[in-house]
């Protein structure tokens, strides 16, 4: 799941040097440091930034591992645990929503669910949504961006008023109204499938513009220096010029775009579930887990912290790591 | 025909004196918490009248947090809005002001007498009472009660409300409704006659024996014709009861004063303790709750039960403020039969057999706030009832748990050994509906039954289940649901539900799409039975054949906890409505 994430980085060091050849200077021979390295040791100096993507790291094993731990602790996330819970209430028994040996982090009321195990799989619809809908995303937002910027004129245009559009279409109020026009079934999906596959393809759509708007601003400055020029002058074609001379530099906007996107979606996600437009009972979802827990959050306020300080962990973790790649990659930002 | 509990239909509980003991019993072992008995106890107005009194004056204050869905008397269908209109309607016949089973006993209000019945049945006279008068003074006369009766027939103007009358008085639709009427007093319903201002003579086509509960439903209020602003009359309506409205802002509030032209010797049913009745609505409900324990209010005004939250607070700290009484609702899951393969009886049982019926009481609230397991369709609050001594499913018995040997042989006989996919249907709006759903899902799937849950939009029912053919394309093989009964009877329960002439394209409620001539005939023959004996008997056959048909998954007869603040007097759950009787209500102090 990391991968997106550590490959861009990868693949910035060799076509920079590329860039530093291409750009006139002879590569000296005293000492080759590529600015993917500058960035990285950069990185490694920002602790916070480090710890994110230690917690990044950490919730995708979880993610990927949800029904192994589930497992060694002997707690399937949709089994029920009536005896667990108070009748007359509909609360769980015990103290703290019913944290106990079996119930790491309690039980849901009403119908006793282990909530460590639901947490676990919740962490999976979670990033699930947050990493591809932030990677359909970024293709169609370079695609379109690199396009828009290289091209300009009518092709610019277009595209530019799109993005527009699309920036400004009410992207929730859409997700709602078509969740309840979508059929159960499609394409061999059922149930919460069909809902993420959905919420992907729609949170990766109405996400793009944002990632266009910047590779279009960038490749317009791009396109105009020298390096590229020569490369014209050189005879080479339009795609060689897009990919081989404006994408390697456009990399490190779009990284950074990214992991300030991935949180964003793991939010929306959130909302749509506790909006009851997400994924289907009885598969879990944090969203879904704190717009339960509303109705409880006097008599068992664990319902609602658990889920709660899972997505704020995310979230923050996502964020923190997204400002430090910012800080490393971008040649404007303090050093 | 919502079944949402607050946007209920007026339901009755004719419980058994025995099995309300019974119910309090379980309720009372239930709440081991315990807490301040500070008022009257906890249940203590499930059957008898709490701090009688006879104090006059002060403001009733209501709270709630849904508004009446017409304060018209002719278009409303919600439960708590007929409880709140006797305060400014009144009817040729109502229900005694007296707690529980009779409660639901009807007595003379405007009329003197219950009606004297002739031609077999086919005939009822009333003879009006002297001194009933209009807020402005002018006496109501036997036309304007006609005139009221057949606003029923302005169903383009006037939606909403039951049509009861309508469908008995004029089966064929001659009658075109008073706005379209061409007689210059528009008064042109043939089988109503005003042959004086006093008498009004009702011509029934066929004998229907549930009639005068049709005339007590506020439907049948009168409504004078020069105060007759159609659509617009719920915002204003014209008072015959001992309150008028004074101001009313949608959804925010509504306050009713004293109309000074009541004449308390004129009503032998409405006391008017309170010289104001104020309602004030709330979006939330948990801030409602909060606001009710707090003592800001006395009531809720939709009867339906407190929030989770507030449900706690008051049973650990208010228990002597709470009641625990059946809503009058049976909650269950129902079978469409137009949906494979619950065209087929043996998986229907499959699924009856595979639900864990104690895990759906537990979703629907338990015990206390969700009510008792449900045996059988005919819930304990309509006459005929055997309770949950008919259980042929052992659904509360020895199959609490589901019985999924059982399930797997009803399985194979439907030729589904390895079990089938399936579609709940379930209304979105309420948390313990999918909580429902959910545990039916679980149940389910340990017999092999893969069922996903699809949530609708609760106020888009009649266009979603209510439709077979959306029913069919959708494959909703397990609708859940809820049904109280409109009067107090067999018919007023289960004949929309069950009978095959009610089987509509849309707005339909038979969701299993019953056709059983022997159901059929049995509704007819109790239309036409006078004797009360008889009368339950035909109800008991119905449920059977119902059951038999497996048709159903009861899961709850339905219990809810009501709020009652301590400054009231005069406070008793009636049968007539499953609430508090409100217009007995009065205040300790006047202050």
């Amino acid at each position: 799941m990391t991968a997106p994430l550590h490959e861009p980085t990868a693949e910035a060091a060799p076509s920079a040097i590329e860039e530093a050849a291409a750009v006139g200077g002879n590569a000296k021979p005293v000492q080759g440091r590529s600015l993917g390295r500058i960035a990285w040791e950069r990185l490694k100096r920002d602790r916070l930034a480090l710890t994110g993507g230690a917690v990044i790291l950490a919730l995708t094993l979880i993610a990927l591992l949800a029904p192994v731990i589930s497992n060694l602790v002997g707690q399937d996330p949709d089994a029920y645990h009536e005896d667990m819970i108070d009748a007359l209430f509909g609360t769980p028994k015990g103290s703290l929503g019913g944290i106990n040996g079996d119930h790491l982090l309690g039980v849901e009321p009403v119908n006793g669910r282990d909530i460590f195990a639901r947490i676990l799989y919740g962490a999976r619809i979670s990033l699930l949504v947050g990493f591809l809908s932030a990677l359909v995303a970024v293709v169609l937002g370079t695609v379109f961006g690199i396009l828009a910027g290289f091209f300009g004129g009518w092709v610019d245009a277009a595209i530019s008023r799109v993005m527009d559009g699309l920036l400004a279409f009410p992207q929730l109020l859409f997700i709602i109204a078509l969740v309840s026009v979508m059929p159960s079934d499609m394409l061999g999906m059922t149930g919460s499938s069909v809902r993420v596959f959905v919420m992907i393809l729609v949170i990766g759509f109405f996400g793009w513009p944002y990632i266009g708007r910047v590779v279009r601003g960038q490749t317009l400055s791009l396109r105009e220096r020298e390096y590229v020029e020569a490369a014209r002058s050189l005879g080479a074609g339009r795609f060689h010029i897009l990919f081989k001379e404006l994408l390697p530099n456009l990399v490190a906007p779009i990284v950074v775009y990214t992991t300030m996107m991935i949180p964003t979606n793991i939010l929306t996600e959130a909302a749509l579930s506790f909006l009851g437009v997400g994924v289907k009972p009885p598969t879990a979802s944090w969203g879904q887990m704190l717009s339960n827990a509303i109705d409880y959050y006097d008599s068992d306020p664990t319902y609602m912290v658990v889920p709660g300080v899972a997505i704020f962990i995310t979230v923050l973790a996502f964020n923190l790591f997204g400002d430090g790649v910012r800080d490393a990659l971008d040649p404007k930002g303090s050093r | 025909m919502t079944t949402q509990r607050t946007s209920g239909r007026r339901k009755q509980a004719l419980a058994a004196a025995a099995l309300v003991a019974g119910l309090l019993a379980t309720a009372a072992c239930g709440s081991s918490g315990g807490g301040k008995t500070s008022d009257a106890g906890y249940d203590a107005a499930g059957n008898k009248v709490v701090n009688a009194g006879t104090t006059k004056g002060g403001t009733l204050k209501f709270a709630g947090t849904q508004d009446g869905d017409s304060w018209d008397t002719t278009r409303s269908y919600y439960g708590f809005a007929w409880n709140f209109m006797r305060y400014y309607s009144r009817q040729l016949v109502t229900y005694k002001t007296e707690p529980g089973k009779s409660g639901a006993a009807l007595q003379p209000d405007l009329a003197t007498d219950m009606g004297k019945v002739s031609d077999g049945g086919k005939t009822y006279t009333f003879t009006l009472r002297d001194g009933i008068s209009w807020e402005d003074g002018k006496p109501i006369t036997s036309k304007d009660v006609k005139y009221g009766i057949e606003r029923q027939w302005a169903q383009d103007v006037l939606s909403g409300g039951p049509v009861y009358l309508k469908d008995i008085l004029d089966p064929n639709g001659e009658y075109q409704g008073p706005y379209q009427d061409e007689s210059a007093d528009k008064l042109g319903l043939k089988a109503v006659e005003t042959p004086d201002d006093k008498t009004i003579v009702f011509h029934l086509p066929q004998v229907n024996s549930d009639f005068p509960q049709m005339l007590a439903m506020p439907s049948a209020s009168p409504v004078r014709q020069d105060k007759d602003t159609k659509s617009k009359y719920g915002l204003h309506p014209f008072s015959s009861g001992p309150y008028k409205f004074e101001s009313y802002e949608p959804g925010k509030s509504l306050e009713l004063v004293r109309n000074t032209q009541w004449k308390d010797t004129s009503d032998p049913v409405r006391k008017a303790y309170p010289d104001t009745v104020s309602v004030k609505f709330f979006s939330n409900a948990n801030d409602m709750d909060q606001r009710l324990i707090a003592g800001d209010y006395d009531l809720d005004l939709s009867q339906s039960g407190m929030s989770p939250q507030g449900r706690q607070t008051a049973l650990k700290q208010h228990k002597g403020n709470l009641d625990n009484p059946l809503s009058g609702y049976v909650r269950y899951a129902v079978f469409p039969q137009n949906v494979k393969p619950f065209d087929n009886e043996h998986c229907r049982k499959a699924v009856i057999h595979g639900a864990d019926h104690l895990s759906l009481q537990t979703a629907r609230g338990g015990p206390v706030a969700g009510g008792d397991i449900g045996t059988n369709m005919l819930p304990p609050t309509v006459p005929g009832t055997e309770g949950r001594e008919y259980d042929p499913f052992a659904l509360a018995g020895a199959d609490k748990n589901g019985n999924i040997a059982k399930a797997k042989e009803e399985l194979i006989a439907c030729g589904k050994p390895d079990g089938f996919g399936t579609t709940i249907a379930v209304r979105n709006n309420k948390p313990v509906e999918v909580a429902t759903a959910q545990s039916l899902q679980a149940s389910l799937k340990k017999i092999g039954v893969d069922a996903q849950i699809d949530q609708y939009d609760g106020s888009q029912t009649s266009g979603i289940v209510g439709s077979p053919s959306n029913v069919e394309k959708k494959g909703y093989g397990i609708i859940i649901d809820g049904w109280a009964a409109d009067f107090p009877s067999v018919q007023g329960f289960g004949r929309p539900l069950w009978d095959s002439k009610y089987i509509l394209e849309s707005g339909n409620n038979n969701y299993a799409l019953i056709k059983d001539e022997a159901i059929d005939e049995l509704f007819d023959a109790y239309a036409k039975e006078l004797d009360e004996g008889s009368k339950g008997r035909i109800a008991r056959q119905i449920n059977h054949k119902v059951m038999e048909g497996a048709y159903y998954l009861p899961f709850t007869y339905e219990k809810y906890l009501n709020w009652r603040s301590s400054r009231l007097t005069n406070v008793y759950m009636t049968d007539a409505y499953n609430g508090y009787d409100f217009i007995s209500l009065g205040l300790k102090s006047s202050k």
